[in-house]
């Protein structure tokens, strides 16, 4: 029984909650109606473009955009990086051009003459010991917890020691990141902006323009991003070239629109840090883990970029973990999806998988056993994915031990993973609106990246209020609406869930205490069910909701929800397990994926469907940077030899091999109340299939992508081995 | 689900052999040798104004975009995809690798698929133009677009359109495809977030595939 007067409603009380309901927005993008910052045409509007660097590592000596200037069609150029300034990668910003359209803007930033002085770059970074000769490193952490020490030299210990990594890799967001800008007046700038941070934005906008001597008060931006074309974690901000953006608007007196292109969108808007690791681990002879000793290293670029987890998931009693941060002349490092459990977890779960075959145990029944190391909270969780994830793969009758020995050159193998996040919900403010004609809107400063934002914002809504689902108007995607946190790191929808729900049972008890009178009880005896007011055990008292609305007369119900807030609406912490089934070709190297089996907490699901589909998209995702992705860099040239979608490889609907989604949910699940799942499930798919394709040929591929080269080239020292 | 094609072929199934992958080598040709020779496009244009020559400058061009007419001024080498979004505020289409690879862009000329990015807007006079926007009047939804919502076949949705084109055009010409068929003919379309799944779904819905339980493609 609910006992907190927000709380959820229990399971027998569900009308919405936990079914599978269709995102209330996909009309609008299947129809090619949904309106993108890319779509968006203002009267007058320029197109800008931008003028980069070619080198990775230079100093600019001169720039000359007076032929640029002259050119007909040509409204605005502005110099981004003069004289003086130290460029870090190819491909960033040295001049932008606004012009009537995209031809004369691209012959204008031709005719942009800049002088270089190149310096010395490094670009690549697997190589820990070439970056250290040239002083490109930075020791960025290292603890000790228990004796590693001691634990490595038990007699009974048994030890694997294991190289393993994960490159950088890009978002490569399908609509690039940019921003439509028009001043409406001299004070006041309205902003498209493809954005995870409509609330924010005015604020970033008003700072970035001020630094630029452009004085505008934030109170006066307003930011729109109805649809946004895909983030990932890479846009939290405007960016410099939102600036640059307004600038060119202010200059040219007319709107301007800024998309990077696809160039310049894989170079510099979004790179995944990249992690490489020697990892030596120890267990006893039963599979009890007993020490970690990794030295990591990994570039986000020419900054800092945190560190991977290490050990991942598993606190392994004695251990020791020091990492070194590269520095690397390539875009910066941007949030991907899950920032850094990636790669923490393909390093430590490839290792301990290493570890398992060394001990020759069941890599599931290793982990059962150890499952003791994980966070308390996650135990059980663990528990009962290994135990579901296992039998939905029939784990028990398909695997077997480490190289498949059938014949023939087509070999199958199993690989397992465990993974972990936060995703307690972001500080949310929201309205809800009862009108005397029965229209209820709610409104808040939020945005949907295509995870179904808007529709849990209806579903809860419509559960509070007793209503269907499209009886509720979401409006989200503006800055002028109630602020919303931005949307990283798992938080939207408990975020939303939590201010929604509090503002619609406020409103709703509003609403009761209007129409109590009328069906002659207390507001407390009444209840909104299935589109009526009525007095809990007795419909026969009973209002539509549209005639209990009436009740109102002139009077509009608005309150305001907020997270965090009282009642206990949702949680921290999930768990993960994935098993992955693959085929590997030892002729061509190629590996086609089989089956990948989920099974996936995220405490309190509101929509089962767009759930489910958050799943899939991170598994797919884990296919692409599993099989295919890289950044590739040319070391003596110093730039990135694929910043296109041919060669930046993804995997297409053919490459993916089918899926088993298992969402934990009912008791010990739903009472946790909601936490976020965009992150969790992209986490483990890297290292259930390193350590599926390890199981089918039998060596390790130590570095993803598990691309046809590298599994030749194992199979070769492992035969040689 | 079934797999593999598990009945006769159809009769005529020869004439609907274009694949996307086929166009993607049409298109590849016309980028290469700097030529539009080798496109789907091109072998169909009616000849150019006299002389054969047109340009640099702007040169009057009328595109027929979902049965309606549109005069446009426009320099030779701008493409079909920037005509539509930016001149006739059709963006639908969308511009995302802009080099023939992702599809995004896919519109239909005379209802066979072709990347927007890759066509030039000259190209395409006197032919006609589909775009999504003209798949379904205002607030109505084709089957297409219908399956794609009811499988949750989209999430940002920026793929989504050309996606939708996509399988309009193939399912023209397969009304019965196998889920091998649906995966090469759409293997020259690519989504980030990963809709993949719910992709398949939508066709086999859309193409009328019932094939019972859809278990877990």
């Amino acid at each position: 029984m609910a006992t907190c007067k927000y709380d959820w409603p229990d399971a027998g009380h569900r009308e919405l909650i936990g079914k599978r309901i269709e995102r209330i927005d996909g009309p609008e993008k299947s129809s090619g109606r949904a309106k993108y910052t890319y779509d968006t045409n203002p009267p007058g509007r320029l197109i800008a473009k931008l003028c980069t660097c070619p080198y990775a590592h230079a100093k600019v000596k001169s720039v000359d955009i007076s032929a640029a200037q002259k050119l007909p069609g040509v409204k605005a150029v502005l110099v981004i990086q003069g004289p003086g300034s130290e460029i870090q990668w190819a491909g960033d910003e040295i001049a932008a051009v606004a012009a009537v359209n995209e031809e004369i803007a691209e012959d204008a930033v031709r005719l942009i003459k800049v002088e270089y002085e190149q310096l010395p770059h490094l670009v690549r970074d697997a190589d820990l010991k070439k970056a250290e000769a040239l002083g490109r490193t930075k020791a960025a952490g290292e603890a000790t917890t228990g004796d590693p020490g001691k634990a490595f030299q038990d007699p009974d210990a048994v030890v694997s020691e294991g190289f393993y990594g994960v490159p950088v890799i890009t978002h490569c967001c399908l609509e690039s990141h940019g921003n439509v800008t028009e001043w409406t007046d001299a004070k006041t700038l309205k902003t498209w902006t493809s954005t995870q941070n409509v609330s924010g934005a005015p604020g970033q906008f008003g700072q970035g323009l001020r630094l630029k001597n452009v004085q505008v008060d934030d109170g006066n931006i307003e930011t729109i991003c109805q649809y946004i074309g895909g983030g990932f974690g890479s846009k939290f901000s405007p960016d410099r070239w939102g600036i640059e953006a307004a600038q060119l608007a202010k200059m040219a007196g007319r709107p301007v629109r800024l998309m990077l292109d696809r160039d310049t969108e894989l170079e510099m808007a979004g790179a995944r840090p990249s992690a490489y690791g020697k990892i030596r681990v120890a267990a006893k002879k039963d599979g009890t883990l007993t020490a970690w000793d990794s030295e990591s290293w990994g570039t986000g670029g020419v900054g800092p970029a945190g560190h991977p987890p290490l050990p991942y998931v598993l606190d392994i009693p004695n251990r020791h973990w020091k990492h070194t941060a590269v520095s690397a002349n390539i875009g910066g490092a941007r949030a991907w999806r899950a920032p850094n459990h990636p790669q923490g977890c393909l390093i430590t779960m490839a290792a301990l998988d290493d570890l398992a075959a060394k001990l020759q145990m069941d890599p599931v029944d290793f982990l059962l056993k150890n499952v003791n190391l994980a966070p308390e909270v996650l135990r059980k969780t663990y528990t009962e994915e290994l135990q579901k994830a296992s039998e939905l793969a029939g784990w028990k009758k398909n695997w077997h031990p480490r190289g498949d020995k059938t014949a023939g050159h087509i070999k199958r193998g199993m690989g397992v993973s465990l993974h972990t996040w936060g995703g307690r919900g972001h500080t949310s403010s929201c309205n809800v609106i009862v009108r005397p004609d029965g229209s209820v809107t709610v409104r808040l400063g939020s945005q949907d990246l295509g995870t179904g934002t808007r529709t849990v914002i209806a579903i809860t809504v419509a559960e509070t209020l007793g209503l269907a689902v499209d009886a509720i108007k979401v409006e989200i995607g503006d800055s002028k609406y109630p602020m919303d946190g931005a949307s990283g790191g798992s938080t939207t929808v408990g975020g939303v869930t939590g201010s929604t729900r509090r503002g619609a049972i406020d409103a709703r008890d509003e609403l009761f205490a209007a129409v109590a009178p009328s069906l002659g009880v207390q507001p407390t005896a009444l209840e909104a069910w299935k589109g009526n007011i009525q007095v809990k055990g007795d419909s026969s008292k009973s209002l539509t909701w549209k005639q209990a609305c009436s009740k109102l007369g002139v009077k509009t119900i608005q309150t305001t929800g907020k997270n965090p807030g009282p009642c206990h609406l949702g949680d921290s912490g999930v768990g993960g397990v994935q098993i992955a089934d693959v085929s590997v070709d030892t002729e061509t190297g190629q590996v086609k994926m089989n089956r990948i089996i989920a099974a996936q907490d995220c405490g309190l699901v509101i929509d089962v469907k767009t759930a489910e589909s958050q799943v899939y998209g991170a598994l797919i995702m884990g296919v692409c940077y599993s099989l295919f992705e890289q950044q590739v860099m040319d070391e003596t040239l110093g730039v990135m030899l694929n910043p296109n979608m041919e060669f930046y490889k993804l995997a297409t609907i053919g490459d993916i091999g089918e899926f088993e989604v298992h969402m934990m949910t009912g008791p010990g699940y739903d009472e946790r109340g909601v936490i976020g799942l965009g992150e969790p499930p992209v986490i483990s798919p890297g290292a259930a299939i390193s350590n599926a394709v390890a199981n089918a040929i039998g060596v390790r591929i130590p570095t993803l992508p598990l691309t046809p080269d590298k599994v030749l080239a194992a199979l070769e020292k492992g035969a040689m081995a | 689900m079934r797999r593999r094609k598990d009945r006769p072929q159809k009769a005529g199934s020869e004439k609907s052999s274009l694949t996307r992958r086929d166009f993607l080598k049409g298109a590849g040709v016309t980028v290469s040798g700097g030529l539009l020779a080798g496109s789907t496009v091109a072998n169909a244009a009616p000849p150019g104004p006299a002389g054969g020559f047109v340009g640099p400058g702007a040169v009057p061009i009328t595109l027929r975009v979902n049965g309606k007419l549109h005069k446009l001024n426009l320099e030779p080498r701008v493409t079909l995809l920037d005509a539509l979004r930016d001149r006739l505020d059709t963006t639908g289409s969308k511009k995302v690798c802009d080099r023939a690879t992702c599809g995004a862009c896919t519109v239909m000329i005379d209802r066979k698929p072709v990347y927007a990015c890759t066509v030039l807007a000259i190209e395409a006079e006197g032919h006609d133009i589909t775009t999504i926007e003209g798949l379904a009047a205002d607030d109505k939804l084709s089957p297409v677009m219908a399956a794609f919502v009811k499988h949750d076949a989209q999430q940002c949705g920026f793929c989504t359109p050309g996606f939708v084109m996509a399988c309009t055009a193939y399912l023209e010409r397969d009304h019965n495809p196998t889920l091998e068929e649906i995966e090469k003919n759409l293997g020259g379309n690519i989504c980030r977030c990963g809709t993949y799944r719910g992709i398949r779904h939508a066709v086999l819905e859309a193409a009328g595939v019932k094939g019972g339980a859809h278990g877990n493609l």
